[in-house]
């Protein structure tokens, strides 16, 4: 449970969703995701820190660079965190469409 | 079956919305809400009363074969419009959770098809959070009490 929050608390950030949008299309070297902000090269570095505790970046070594990729599993997990509270109003309001049917029916 | 219920829940926004369209008049959907032995029925929980008004309250309660209490809610009415709006608070008894804030808003789409737009406010982001991930917990208890109330009149 606090593993998920601290998922939301990653993305509740716009710098960090910003990271993940931009490494979602191709995997980078910190210093490339840097460059496309005006923030401070350590503050990109904290970000890229936190993303990778969450397990939503992947590093992986390439010769002498660390290359950041977008872990697609912890993001549709993301997706689909919503899924069962959502199946859960669908199912009580097809339930309520069902009873007011019958309710209509009877008059 | 088509999943017909929309939920859109911001990052980091201590608010969702979920939206939902039906094939019925408005006029019933609204009385869905209103009339509580109908309420009892699609929430699946007992009401204890609803007094659908301003300034109204509402009580929900729970129990298992057994007799226990399983959940158990209550809120305030603050506004009411009939076939229009209903703005509420809801909050669990006995369970470490703020109360959140509710604004039901009901339009009518067609002569047979309607809509409604439920805004919740939560005290916080995290909170937010919390509730969607156990949302789907009191629901499977309702529907395994459901289950076992069935079995044991085959008995």
């Amino acid at each position: 449970m606090n593993l998920r929050r601290d998922v939301f608390q990653a993305i509740a950030d716009p710098t960090r969703r910003a990271i993940l949008l931009l490494v979602a299309s191709q995997s980078m070297t910190a210093g490339a995701i840097a460059a496309n902000f005006d923030t401070a090269r350590p503050t990109v570095s904290k970000h890229l820190q936190i993303l990778t505790e969450c397990e939503l970046l992947d590093q992986k070594q390439n010769g002498r660079e660390i290359y950041y990729h977008i872990n697609a599993k912890k993001m549709k997990a993301i997706a689909d965190f919503i899924e069962p509270f959502r199946n859960m109003w669908d199912d009580r309001f097809n339930k309520l469409e069902t009873i007011m049917q019958k309710y209509k029916s009877k008059k | 079956m088509e999943r017909k219920t929309k939920i859109n829940a911001e990052d980091g926004k201590q608010e969702l919305v979920i939206t939902r369209e039906f094939d019925l008049p408005l006029e019933l959907l609204f009385k869905a809400y209103v009339e509580p032995e109908i309420v009892e029925q699609w929430m699946g929980t007992k009401v204890l009363k609803l007094e659908s008004k301003k300034h109204g309250s509402y009580q929900f309660e729970t129990t298992d074969t057994k007799g226990n209490v399983v959940f158990q809610a209550n809120g305030v009415i603050h506004e009411f419009v009939p076939n229009q709006k209903i703005t509420r608070t809801f909050e669990m008894e006995n369970a470490p959770f703020a109360a959140q804030l509710e604004f039901l808003e009901f339009e009518q789409l067609t002569d047979d098809t309607s809509k409604l737009r439920m805004h919740i406010v939560y005290k916080s982001v995290a909170l937010r959070d919390q509730m969607v991930q156990m949302g789907f917990a009191p629901g499977l208890n309702m529907a395994h009490n459901r289950l076992q109330d069935i079995v044991s009149k085959l008995k």
